[in-house]
């Protein structure tokens, strides 16, 4: 006969001392692990809730400014550090560690109409409604030398600017664009197209000789810093007010538009936006994308930010509170961490870009966690009442009535043309995509 | 202060020797001399120095020899430091490891290991709409078989094998009594086999918790007791003074609930009453679903109610209709509760639905037992006819059907796949007798009553019989699962980690709405509500009406009437039409099931218990 009882030793299953960890034999066998799908779907349930439990995007405000915020500059090299411009002329350095603000200087007379940094983070360049472009320097400790180390004054009034990536060279527009080098009075190169000026102007990180710029024509603008002339135009229904450039994609772009929703385009086909991102029931007056080109921040006038995925065309965040107006630029930190807005009543905003993410170091089990959980987010992503769950936002009462009176709106037009269609002769109301409708023309 | 100076000149001297070695070695490397000077030196260091000087002359002596054997190496090995050579050199040494090993790459697994590890079916096609997304498919796929081969693999960890019984030919199996394993064993292992004589208020219900570390017994004249039955500690011990019909613990060792003479008790560890369960009244037989936190009773009414234990609310209550409801247990797969019931029927039951899920004839006369294994696949049912019958649960088909020496009143599986009856005052327990058909029992034993529960304890090669003498702990090899996983039961808990256990089961708790014959049933897709849906997209629109009513006299044709007039006629139409296409397909779901009855050839027994063909 032969004989085997299981007798367990309890010294192989017991820790040693009591400064050891447990130990813990696994067992994967599925026989010993029942109900997994369920227990798995009732943590995706769990964790989804916490995530909203969690969701606290608000850290603080930066106050201040004595006017309404009118343009912001995150620097080059130090993510805690933000420079800001208002519409008194007056400009700010925020550290944004201490949420405090290093130090100011009066710059202009009128608007601060845009604000660039050098990109070894050394100086600035300012713009206003006086004419003049002028460059401060930073001191090593982050404060502005009160006075500027260049004046130059140009012909017409300036509204916007923006620094080359790595060259000494930067453009401003206006009346026209202008291409500057920095020790130069004179611009290198000017463009115009037409006779309207151009609101926005902004480098490509990647391809750092094109220039993207909006004009209150309407149109999107492209620029090959080194040819004579503008490369094309898209004309657009309505204004765009801001535009970015996808930092990982060197021919992608978005645009905020005046008619509620964002535009991204393709560099080399401007004929059809690659995506249209709706949302916003007001205009959008500033986009910025987050440092990973995968999402992008969008300030709207209706008082609230959101976050959009880049190719989803509506936007997974709605960031608002009761005392900020309406948003007038908005921009995503560096360390992909943080977003920063500057709205009409003063203030500068700092959000968190994942409402419900954990700041500071995490613990090794703590980031396990938090992965395994996201994995079965997206795992049971579709379940209803998780979807339910995630997808719950309260908005202010003015964004949900203005959605529902948008919703109505477009519901009555698109059975309008419904009824034209079917009413009139096979062919001679043709299906339009709904993002294309807002082109009106692409001109080389 | 003598002495003090005394102690400090003497560290002056020695700091200063140590100046001078240090000095003389720099010189010494300066002048390529011989070691002869160096020697003198450490001969006079050794003098003075204590521990520190000793090791720092070691450290240098071995740096000078170091020096030394690189400036003129001995013949025939020559320093070299060049990366070309170094390379050359774990070039050759892994050339060596590779004729060295006559089985390259990883360790292959076995088929069989992989098909346990699997959890459902490969996907059949990968195409997607989009190219991305079926990339993203084949990446899942390849990942997931992944998992499988690497806990396949992780077999290899696992401390414990589980145990057996072998006898030699001319050995009668049946006749080896509990005493020759106990003698034959290890003593730990033998003191799992003892009795309990406990005469007076038996017989004994008995339940383990489900780490197996510990024992409830519920005798029917009002004792309970609780055990820690591997060092034979005791809990606590109490007399309730009414009958008891069943006893069960819940989640864990903290808490047992018992079925009494009228209601239904939860009771703690020391044996102090925490609730009355008046909504439970009359229960015979418990079932607690662990991962749902749902205490199932049925009572003698044939009444079944579920009640949550976390928040102590009942959840559902099921009258049966099907009498005294005295037989039952749990599918631990899927919990949902199987009663057997006098006319030799089986019926299983979710909270969520009032009738049976399924009800299937098992037996011809009464059925007294019922048993389902761990994996949900296997029940195993015996009736006062003597007959013992092993069902396949996914097919509801018979496997095997045995004749026993009496009527199995009791039925146990064991975590592998053991099954254990109590006939009358015998323990039988069966092994490989699902599917193969065994002819002899694995094991025999003899009590000195009648069996009144039965249980393996898990994770142990033990069989918990309680009788109406009392309780016997037998020893059966090879019936408990060998490797635990602590995450999901730990025999070795301490009171912390059973703490956090609690805590954790109680935020995984299952929605009693998730209970359902197929326990996986979540994690699929929703075929039914897609096609449903795609149907009601399909359902025909009636043709739009062109009626103009007719104009009539006397103001009736103003346009307010003339609408109404018109409305109604078209409404008539419409409801007209959709009465049209229901008929319609009544019509075709009849001739479906016509064809269908008539195509099956081969009738099942079951087949009456399909509800549209009675």
């Amino acid at each position: 006969m032969r004989i085997k009882v299981l007798c367990r030793n309890p010294d192989d299953y017991l820790r040693e001392t009591k400064r050891d960890i447990h130990r813990v034999p696994r067992n994967y066998d599925p026989g010993l692990h029942p109900f997994e799908a369920n227990r798995e779907y009732v943590r995706a349930l769990n964790a989804t809730k916490l995530e909203r439990v969690f969701a606290k995007p608000f850290l603080g405000s930066l106050d201040g400014h004595r006017d309404g915020v009118h343009c912001m500059c995150k620097h080059p090299r130090s993510p805690s550090v933000l420079l800001s411009g208002a519409c008194d002329g007056e400009v700010r350095i925020w550290n944004l560690a201490k949420k405090k603000c290093m130090s100011q200087v009066q710059a202009h007379e009128g608007f601060v109409q845009g604000i660039c940094s050098v990109p070894d983070g050394s100086s600035f360049l300012t713009c206003g409604t006086d004419k003049i472009i002028k460059q401060w320097r930073l001191s090593p400790e982050g404060l502005i030398y009160s006075d500027p180390v260049s004046t130059t004054l140009g012909k017409t009034v300036f509204q916007g600017i923006d620094h080359h990536w790595s060259a000494n060279t930067f453009a401003t527009s206006g009346e026209q664009v202008d291409i500057w080098e920095e020790d130069r009075s004179e611009p290198v190169r000017s463009f115009t197209w037409g006779v309207d000026s151009i609101n926005y102007i902004k480098f490509n990180p990647v391809e750092r000789h094109i220039l993207g710029g909006c004009a209150s024509d309407r149109s999107i603008i492209l620029y090959d810093m080194r040819g004579s002339t503008p490369l094309r135009k898209v004309i657009l229904k309505l204004r765009s007010n801001a535009l970015a450039w996808n930092p990982m994609e060197a021919f992608v772009f978005t645009v905020a538009n005046e008619d509620y929703n964002l535009y991204t385009f393709d560099m080399r086909n401007l004929a059809m936006p690659l995506s249209m991102h709706m949302d916003h029931v007001s205009a959008v007056m500033d986009v910025d994308y987050s440092p990973t080109g995968r999402e992008f921040v969008s300030a709207g006038y209706d008082k609230c930010l959101r976050i959009f995925p880049v190719d989803k065309s509506h936007s997974r965040e709605i960031y608002h509170t009761k005392r900020m107006q309406r948003v007038s630029v908005v921009r995503w930190s560096l360390d992909n961490k943080f977003i920063i807005s500057g709205s009409d009543e003063m203030n500068l905003r700092i959000w968190k870009a994942h409402a419900s993410e954990k700041l500071g170091a995490l613990k090794p089990r703590e980031k396990t966690a938090f992965n395994y959980n996201e994995k079965l987010k997206e795992k049971f992503a579709h379940h209803p009442q998780i979807r339910r769950i995630a997808r719950h936002r309260h908005v202010p009462k003015m964004i949900y009535n203005a959605t529902k009176e948008l919703r109505t709106i477009k519901k009555s037009q698109k059975k309008k043309e419904a009824n034209r269609r079917a009413h009139s002769k096979p062919g001679t109301v043709p299906m339009v995509a709904e993002k294309k409708k807002s082109i009106v023309e692409d001109v080389d | 202060m003598d002495g003090k100076s005394d102690v400090k000149d003497k560290r002056k001297m020695q700091y200063q020797k140590l100046r001078r070695y240090f000095i003389d070695d720099k010189d010494c490397r300066e002048k390529d001399s011989s070691h002869q000077t160096q020697k003198d030196f450490v001969n006079d260091t050794l003098v003075f120095t204590p521990y520190l000087d000793h090791k720092l002359h070691n450290k240098i002596e071995r740096w000078n020899k170091k020096k030394r054997w690189m400036k003129d190496p001995p013949e025939g090995k020559q320093f070299k430091s060049s990366h070309g050579h170094q390379n050359e050199k774990v070039q050759q040494q892994k050339e060596f490891r590779k004729k060295l090993d006559p089985f390259p790459g990883d360790a292959p697994v076995s088929q069989e290991k992989i098909k346990k590890y699997r959890r459902g079916k490969k996907l059949q096609s990968t195409k997607t709409r989009s190219k991305l997304e079926s990339y993203k498919l084949i990446e899942k796929e390849e990942r997931q078989s992944l998992a499988v081969i690497q806990s396949a693999r992780s077999e290899l960890l696992l401390q414990e094998e589980a145990g057996f019984l072998e006898v030699e030919e001319g050995e009668d199996i049946t006749e080896l009594t509990q005493y020759d394993i106990a003698d034959v064993v290890d003593i730990t292992s033998a003191q799992k086999f003892f009795e309990l004589n406990l005469n007076e208020f038996g017989p004994y219900r008995v339940n383990y918790t489900r780490n197996g570390r510990f024992l409830l017994l519920g005798g029917a004249a009002g004792h309970i007791a609780s055990i820690d039955w591997l060092t034979k500690k005791l809990l606590c011990e109490i007399n309730v003074m009414e009958t008891i019909h069943d006893a069960k613990w819940l989640h864990q060792e903290t808490m047992f609930a018992v079925a009494q003479k009228q209601w239904t008790y939860i009771y703690d560890n020391q044996g102090i009453e925490i609730h009355c369960l008046k909504i439970l009244d009359s229960v015979l037989r418990l079932e607690f679903l662990p991962y749902h936190f749902l205490l199932a009773s049925s009572n003698s009414k044939g009444y079944l109610s579920y009640i949550d234990v976390s928040v102590g609310k009942k959840v559902a209550g099921i009258s049966t209709g099907l009498g005294r409801l005295d037989v039952m247990c749990q599918n631990p797969n899927n919990a949902i509760i199987c009663m057997g019931h006098p006319g030799g029927t089986v019926t299983m039951w979710s909270p969520n639905v009032k009738e049976p899920l399924v009800k299937m004839l098992c037996h011809r006369a009464g059925v007294r037992a019922i048993a389902v294994d761990h994996t949900g696949q296997y029940m195993v049912t015996s009736s006062i006819d003597r007959t013992m019958k092993i069902w396949d649960l996914r097919t509801y088909k018979i496997m095997q059907s045995y004749k026993l020496g009496g009527g199995g009143g009791h039925l146990a599986f064991s975590q592998r796949g053991l099954i254990a009856a109590g006939i009358g005052n015998i323990v039988e327990v069966y092994n490989d007798c699902i599917n193969n058909t065994m002819t002899v029992p694995y094991m025999m034993h003899q009590l000195q009553s009648t069996v009144h529960g039965l249980q393996f304890c898990p994770y142990e090669d033990v069989l918990g019989v309680g009788h109406g003498a009392g309780f016997s702990s037998l020893i059966i090899p090879g019936a408990g699962e060998a490797n635990y996983d602590a995450l999901e039961a730990n025999p070795f808990q301490t009171k912390k980690q059973r703490q956090e256990a609690e805590v954790k089961l109680l935020l995984e708790k299952i929605q009693p709405e998730m209970i359902h014959l197929d326990a996986g049933r979540i994690g699929q897709m929703d075929v039914k509500t897609y096609h449903e849906n795609i149907e009601k997209l399909q359902v025909s629109r009636p043709n739009k009406i062109k009626f103009e009513p007719k104009y009539k006299m006397k103001g009736k044709s103003k346009g307010l009437h003339k609408e109404h007039r018109k409305k109604g006629v078209v409404e008539k139409e419409k409801t007209q039409f959709i009465r049209d296409k229901l008929k319609q397909k009544q019509r075709v779901d009849k001739e479906k099931e016509h064809t269908q009855s008539q195509t099956c050839g081969t009738k099942s027994v079951l087949d009456r218990f399909i509800k549209s063909a009675q």
